[in-house]
């Protein structure tokens, strides 16, 4: 047996598939993974993502020990806004992607469960010669509610400490009150809140999003949704060997003068060399993407790092490293044969759309 | 629980086969296989003509999840495959048994048929599998 969430059998009980997802047992879908994908989509679903490790950083030097441990920067925004950002190692290699919650008095972080114990571990280490402590919350709970009517839906089921200034937060900004965070963020390239709450209180919430209308979604669709939205899965598409550069996420990487965070100088080197870079593609025929085909170029080759069949294109769609440069047509070996791909700039699907565009 | 027809014979890779009356069968992927794979998003059968043994990875169901191979039950010539199943595999969840069918054989040894598990001995396969 699996750890299990405090909506382990509220899952059950809403016909859930439970399969074990590093170490935990979660949903992978609850009867159609297409279906859950389209309601996100279309209306709104809720995500139990309480596998997912909440940290919080407190201390006199709680800043500039952020300053050192990421790559972005949090001076870079205010109390009351989320960051997203990669930990590096000092090869540049990416420990783990995560988003930070600045408050008026420390941070709160949420890193992938798949990484928790090397996550934990590195940033206790990190905290040498800092005034700071990194505390784990594991008794608390998140949700992702996610959709086009996900916001509308929830408006009436928040604790009154945070309903009000929870509807108006603008995208990438949170609040707090009665122990919830409420953050206007996701992983899905739609509208909605991602909810930490305390464990007690999970099941009831779940019940009244369910009644209100809101879609249970499995860990499945999670993935085409956030792969469409052109986001990052640490483990796919990047890893401790791979820098921040070579995953499409150069933009999260704050160069500010003086600022001496845990890679730059290996970012730097990385900077001026020739390294492939992280792209979309979008098969041009019947068949389905997956992470590891090889990808054949007029450049060299490539390798997609994931890859799945878009409910909303109706077509497969992978993220591929490929040599930098790479543009037009390539081809995708898939079983011993050599499909057409076009190389596109993510995201796939933003807000129920298609937004890419060809390179 | 899963349908299991008594008519069909199984192969325990899961695939169905049913035996017309010309001689021919039909090849398709049981109920219990098509859960297990959830949405299926493409179909890849064999080809017309093809020339398939018993056991031969002769094509490919992939749902959102996964790609799996499909086997062949038993030896012979493909004479037909589903083409609905090319902009329609959710046929293959919606009715595995029926329009979800995905190749037709001309069988090279129809005692072939006779060897495949009964409806019975693949309820059992299945159960044993769970434990």
């Amino acid at each position: 047996m699996g750890n299990r969430t405090p909506l382990y059998d509220a899952h059950l009980a809403a016909g859930g598939k439970m399969v074990d997802f590093s170490g935990w047992d979660m949903p992978i879908h609850y009867g159609s993974q297409l279906d859950e994908h389209h309601a996100v989509r279309r209306n709104a679903g809720v995500f139990d993502v309480s596998h997912m490790t909440v940290v919080d950083i407190q201390g006199e030097q709680a800043t500039d020990y952020m300053r050192r441990l990421l790559a972005n920067d949090v001076a870079n925004v205010e109390a009351g806004q989320a960051l997203y950002t990669a930990m590096l190692n000092e090869d540049g290699g990416v420990i783990d992607d995560l988003i930070v919650y600045k408050r008026d008095n420390g941070y709160r972080v949420v890193v992938n469960c798949a990484t928790r114990e090397k996550d934990l571990a590195w940033m206790e280490e990190q905290t040498s010669g800092f005034d700071v402590v990194v505390r784990e919350h594991p008794d608390l709970a998140m949700l992702a509610v996610q959709g086009p009517e996900a916001r509308g839906r929830l408006a009436d089921l928040l604790p009154s400490a945070v309903a009000q200034h929870a509807s108006t937060l603008k995208p990438f900004t949170f609040c707090e009150g009665a122990g919830w965070t409420v953050a206007r963020t996701g992983y899905t390239g739609e509208d909605g809140l991602e909810l930490i709450l305390p464990g007690e209180q999970a099941p009831d919430f779940w019940q009244a999003l369910l009644d209100a209308g809101v879609e249970p979604v499995g860990l499945g669709a999670r993935d085409t949704l956030r792969l469409e939205a052109g986001l990052n899965l640490y483990g796919n598409d990047m890893d401790a060997t791979i820098t921040p550069l070579e995953a499409n996420m150069g933009w999260t990487v704050a160069w500010t003068e003086g600022r001496d965070f845990i890679g730059r100088a290996a970012l730097e080197r990385r900077r001026e060399e020739d390294h492939p870079v992280l792209r979309g593609l979008v098969l041009e025929s019947k068949g389905v993407l997956r992470p590891h085909q090889r990808v054949i170029t007029d450049q060299g080759e490539g390798e997609t790092t994931s890859g799945t069949f878009s409910p909303t294109l109706g077509q497969a769609i992978a993220l591929a490293r490929l040599p930098a440069g790479v543009t037009g047509e390539v081809e995708v070996e898939i079983r011993n044969k050599r499909l057409p791909a076009r190389v596109v700039k993510p995201p796939f699907v933003r807000n129920g759309k298609t937004v890419y565009k060809y390179l | 629980m899963s349908q299991i027809p008594e008519e069909l014979r199984y192969a325990t890779s899961h695939e169905w086969v049913r035996m017309e009356d010309d001689g021919n069968v039909y090849v398709g992927i049981s109920d219990h296989a098509q859960d297990s794979l959830g949405d299926l998003v493409f179909v890849e059968p064999p080809e017309v003509g093809d020339e398939i043994s018993t056991g031969d990875e002769c094509g490919v169901v992939e749902s959102v999840k996964a790609a799996s191979d499909i086997y062949a039950p038993m030896s012979g010539e493909v004479i037909a495959v589903n083409e609905n199943l090319e902009d329609s595999p959710e046929l293959v969840n919606q009715d595995p048994y029926g329009d979800g069918w995905i190749y037709q054989l001309k069988p090279a040894n129809k005692a072939e048929f006779d060897e495949l598990l009964s409806a019975d001995d693949y309820a059992t396969t299945l159960e044993d599998d769970e434990d």
